[in-house]
């Protein structure tokens, strides 16, 4: 009887929350399906039914019969690191010409000229914290700018089908560390890309960074541009690219109390306000540890304590033994 | 009269002389990694990390040493501790070092061939040799290789917990080695304690 009884408990218990967890998902579902979360999404299929695939296919009137063509590479757009960027709300005619509607897409469009980051973003006061103004005049001032031509721009950096903030953002230090060096090493790490702006060979990356210890650890826990860029006091994330002679190579820059990367690559987490008491650079350690850097100013007090009682009590000592000599 | 023990084997000796030179750069180095400034530094930073690495890599070598030597030979047994009456013991060494030293008392544990610690010593060297050293060299190892001890074995907080250990475990290395050095002095003679280490005799008192 007792058994049964229990049993039974189990079977309605197990049953109610079968209910409970099918209503959620219903409504999960079909809030989703009401409520599209990109407003443009439908229209922009009639550029990603092509685009958004790696093949293609039209009908050739002249000889009336499908053709199925590879898409160029570069102008595959991935639909889901699109709908993750910063511009997912866009339709792609918003940058793009509206002829390309039409197909074959007319020959004349592949000249149209691009949009600068500063076209929509600069003097709007949407943006204003981003202080696309300034980011401009640091990246004029870069390496990329002056060695290079206008051929350098927003673009070679920032992808603008897949670009997405990381630093202004909660993701953990390392996630931001390694998407923002992705960036970088785009270019660095891909002769093919690299020399589409020089005719020199790409430098080997690892071999120019032999002098530094731990290679592989600061590679993944600090950006190319904490030593490669000219920290600003107006701006998050750094765009002055200084020449090689320029980059920070004293140990000392960042390991010490007053390290650099409180400047940079912890700024959003300083502006933040998170801390931890005690500690030198005590944001740094809420996700890593950089000797020299994280020191606790109440151990650093205690050990100078203990130091003086050290050396106090052997001169004490030292010195009732040459008193009391025989 | 002073009389002369040959106490310090060649291989003890030799191992001690090279521990004595490698935890000097590592101290000296360490202090100049965890104090490190922009305006001032003991010694560069890339040097320093370059001198620590080197030096606890040779000591781990040499601590390896000293611990199968100190299984192999008699020299093991001056370091295990009796704990038949261990704290009056330590005490009454602690009160000759406080007060009996001044009163030219003769020390309560004079060395033998049997007895080449005092209490107090041994006590201290055993923490300092099979507790400390073996943990700052644990720890050490785990800072030289973060990525594959301690995500192996504490996950991602252990670098913090690891790189304190160290430091603290460092720190009172430092502590053992100042008053270690300082009580080399109390020998037969100021320097007595010291050319023991290079000759292998031990001076007693008369």
């Amino acid at each position: 009887m007792n058994f049964y009884f229990t049993r039974s408990i189990e079977f309605t218990l197990i049953y109610i929350t079968g209910i409970v967890f099918g209503l959620l998902l219903s409504v999960n579902s079909s809030k989703a399906q009401t409520n599209p979360k990109f407003k443009n999404a439908e229209y922009n299929e009639n550029c990603l039914k092509c685009h958004g695939q790696s093949k293609y296919k039209y009908n050739n009137p002249e000889s009336g019969s499908e053709v199925t063509k590879r898409m160029y590479i570069e102008t595959i757009i991935h639909r889901d690191q699109f709908y993750e960027s910063n511009h997912r709300q866009f339709k792609c005619t918003d940058c793009h010409s509206e002829e390309y509607d039409t197909f074959p897409h007319p020959g004349r469009l592949r000249m149209e000229s691009k949009y600068a980051c500063i076209d929509c973003h600069g003097d709007d006061p949407k943006y204003e914290k981003f202080n696309f103004e300034q980011i401009e005049t640091e990246f004029q001032a870069s390496v990329h700018s002056t060695k290079h031509s206008e051929d350098f721009n927003c673009w070679m950096c920032h992808n603008p089908h897949t670009y997405k903030i990381s630093t202004r953002s909660n993701e953990k230090i390392k996630d931001i560390v390694a998407y923002d060096n992705a960036i970088c090493l785009n270019c660095h790490a891909d002769i093919t890309r690299y020399q589409l702006l020089t005719d020199k060979t790409n430098p080997n990356i690892l071999q120019k960074h032999e002098w530094l210890p731990n290679q592989a650890l600061h590679f993944k826990n600090v950006r190319c541009i904490e030593c490669h860029a000219r920290t600003n006091d107006s701006l998050l994330v750094a765009h002055n690219i200084q020449p090689k002679a320029k980059a920070v190579r004293r140990c000392v820059e960042c390991h010490s109390t007053n390290s650099i990367l409180m400047a940079s690559l912890y700024k959003y987490k300083v502006q933040e306000g998170r801390s931890r008491a005690g500690f030198y650079n005590g944001i740094i350690m809420n996700e890593g540890y950089v000797i020299g850097a994280n020191r606790n100013y109440y151990l650093g007090i205690l050990s100078l304590i203990m130091f003086g009682c050290v050396i106090t009590g052997i001169l004490i000592h030292a010195t009732l033994r040459i008193v009391k000599r025989k | 009269m002073s009389g002369k023990i040959y106490l310090y084997s060649r291989w003890i000796r030799l191992w001690h002389l090279f521990n004595a030179i490698l935890i000097l750069l590592l101290i000296i180095s360490g202090v100049s990694m965890q104090y490190s400034s922009l305006n001032s530094t003991i010694i560069r930073f890339d040097k320093a990390v370059t001198i620590h690495n080197i030096s606890g890599i040779l000591l781990t070598a040499n601590y390896v040493f000293f611990f199968v030597g100190n299984l192999i030979t008699p020299n093991g047994k001056y370091y295990k501790i009796s704990f038949n009456a261990l704290f009056a013991r330590l005490i009454k060494q602690f009160l000759y070092y406080t007060f009996g030293i001044f009163k030219h008392q003769k020390p309560p544990f004079p060395v033998t061939k049997e007895q080449k610690f005092n209490p107090l010593q041994q006590f201290t060297y055993v923490i300092a040799l099979y507790v400390l050293v073996p943990v700052v060299i644990i720890t050490g190892w785990a800072l030289l290789y973060p990525e594959i001890i301690l995500t192996k074995i504490l996950g991602g907080s252990g670098l913090k917990i690891n790189d304190f250990v160290h430091v603290i475990t460092g720190f009172f290395l430092s502590f053992f080695m100042m008053i270690h050095i300082y009580f080399c002095t109390i020998g037969a003679t100021f320097i007595s304690n010291f050319r023991s280490m290079i000759t292998g005799f031990h001076e007693s008192h008369d």
